[in-house]
């Protein structure tokens, strides 16, 4: 990353505590424009705990996360001026099931955005069609499969253009036969150049989308680097135990 | 873990710290000064209102208040008895309707109307009617050997609360996640087994808040069984009124009714916002 130019994000020794327990410990970590940054490593490793923070949906107990030049973890902050340059897509892709496809995707358009119903609803329209939905506006979410759903709520969360996207194991909870469309489409939102935080399983996706890797155990990032490094060199035992786990389960 | 290093805040958390006590020191001044400013605006309008002499020579007359919360506790005591009798009862009868409208299969279509009707007709009838036709009603049929009225008054208070908490319940247990049930028959636990032990504890959790508000209306409500001639605090409030030419026992009347319900209260307010809260670990919004 070049020093001339501010980073979109920027997370600086972030501490997060459940009760006693540390879950992160000192992480720090800049994400660039258009960079994809993708996080790895075993579940309570701290990866969504850590998204959260910078969505501010877990404050933190230690440390400065900057969106741009902003400290968005000074209290005077406006969580959700932040939270609107943000987007976040869950692993349970969270759509609102009493709103039609189209209706979830305009929602925060129109309410957020103050946008009004038509130019909310065609920038919708728009954003469905270019993911191959555009048939299905008016299906409430219930009558998709659960791969067409994390694409309407990857729509829903670029539908404002944010400056920040934050994957949260998107593809977690679907089947593998579903798994390929939902990473398709977060390899078109990479070349279209958007800049994406995301934690994942996905190794072989990893390694082929991210720009740069990052190993979390026990809430401190082991080692980072580019997924050529992490994924054929990783220089820490803990990087080449967990990845050895992952590659090959049976082993 | 090893090597790893302990939490101690920086200079940056601390000061977001001093800064969040500032701001919750400033929003509790606030709060006290518009609470006060509020209360001294309330009483300054009625205490200066032309009638407010009247009003408190006749609801707040300090002596007749004194003279009368002997009789009036006395008749309060009949009333908790009757209202944990009726808890009691309601729980039961309760409990017997919601499963009988969720009884499934052809059989039991008739248990399931009867229990459909009584909930529909008990739901609508107001209280005091169903006190007036029981209290008065069924003695009438000479079928009973003579019995106080608060016997009566429990009577009518379970039939028309038992109507109410069926339906709470019924929702509570359809509430049950399907799979819950499922997984019970799996194991071969009957029907009736499967209802005991796995559903209706997570039915009777689920809807714990509204059967405590539930209890807490019943808790005044019992005040109704004076219109059937029970020496309950109503009735002896009513009395002290009729001698002194005073209303101020109703007044005391319903402060001790507010104080009786007040714990109840306090604790479905402190149930509901646990529940809430364990539901919710993890999540700030």
């Amino acid at each position: 990353m070049t020093s001339s130019t501010t980073p979109v994000l920027r997370v600086d020794n972030v501490w997060k505590l459940f009760g006693e327990h540390p879950v992160l410990r000192g992480i720090s970590l800049e994400v660039a424009a258009h960079e994809v940054v993708v996080l790895i490593g075993a579940s309570g490793s701290g990866k969504s705990t850590l998204l959260k923070t910078i969505n501010l949906l877990e404050p933190v107990n230690d440390g400065q996360i900057f969106l741009g030049d902003e400290d968005i973890t000074d209290p005077q902050v406006k969580p959700d001026a932040v939270r609107a340059q943000v987007g976040v897509v869950f692993q349970h892709y969270n759509l609102f099931p009493h709103m039609s496809v189209l209706a979830n995707v305009a929602l925060a358009l129109r309410q957020v955005h103050g946008q009004d119903k038509a130019t909310a609803e065609a920038r919708g329209l728009e954003l469905l069609t270019r993911i191959g939905l555009g048939d299905k506006a008016g299906e409430y979410p219930d009558r998709l499969s659960g791969g067409q759903q994390q694409r309407v709520a990857i729509a829903r969360a670029i539908a404002s253009d944010p400056r920040l996207l934050l994957l949260d194991e998107i593809t977690s909870a679907l089947d593998p036969q579903l798994v390929g469309e939902v990473l398709d489409l977060v390899r078109e939102l990479k070349k279209s150049g958007s800049t994406i935080l995301m934690a994942t399983h996905e190794m072989g996706f990893a390694r082929r989308v991210a720009d740069r890797v990052v190993f979390l155990k026990d809430g401190v990032i082991v080692e980072a680097g580019t997924p050529e490094q992490i994924f054929e060199n990783p220089q820490n035992p803990a990087t080449r135990e967990f990845l050895a786990r992952v590659l090959n389960p049976l082993g | 873990m090893p090597g790893a290093p302990a939490f101690s805040p920086s200079g940056v958390e601390l000061d977001r710290r001093r800064y969040r006590r500032t701001q919750g020191k400033r929003s509790v001044l606030i709060s006290v000064a518009s609470t006060v400013i509020f209360a001294v605006v309330v009483l300054g309008v009625l205490f200066s209102s032309s009638g407010w002499p009247q009003v408190q020579e006749s609801f707040f007359d300090w002596n007749t208040m004194v003279s009368s919360v002997g009789p009036i506790l006395v008749g309060l005591w009949l009333n908790i008895q009757v209202l944990v009798v009726a808890a009691i009862g309601v729980a039961i009868f309760g409990s017997l309707l919601a499963i009988a409208r969720t009884l499934r299969g052809p059989i039991f279509t008739p248990i399931r109307l009867l229990a459909a009707g009584y909930t529909d007709i008990f739901r609508g009838v107001p209280v005091l009617l169903v006190l007036y036709l029981v209290g008065f009603g069924l003695p009438g049929l000479n079928l009973f050997d003579r019995m106080p009225a608060q016997f009566w008054g429990t009577i009518a208070l379970i039939l028309c609360y038992s109507a109410y908490v069926a339906e709470v319940l019924r929702a509570g247990i359809e509430a049950v996640h399907p799979s819950q049930r499922l997984a019970a028959r799996a194991l071969g636990l009957s029907h009736a087994k499967t209802l005991r032990l796995v559903v209706m504890p997570q039915a009777v959790r689920k809807v714990t808040p509204a059967l405590m508000n539930d209890f807490v209306s019943m808790q005044k409500d019992v005040g109704l069984i004076s219109v059937l001639g029970a020496v309950d605090a109503i009735r002896a409030a009513q009395i002290q009124v009729a001698q002194e030419y005073n209303f101020s026992p109703y007044v005391v009347a319903g402060i001790l009714f507010v104080l009786l319900s007040l714990p109840m209260i306090r604790l479905t307010d402190w149930y509901t916002a646990r529940a809430q809260k364990r539901e919710q670990i993890g999540g700030a919004v």
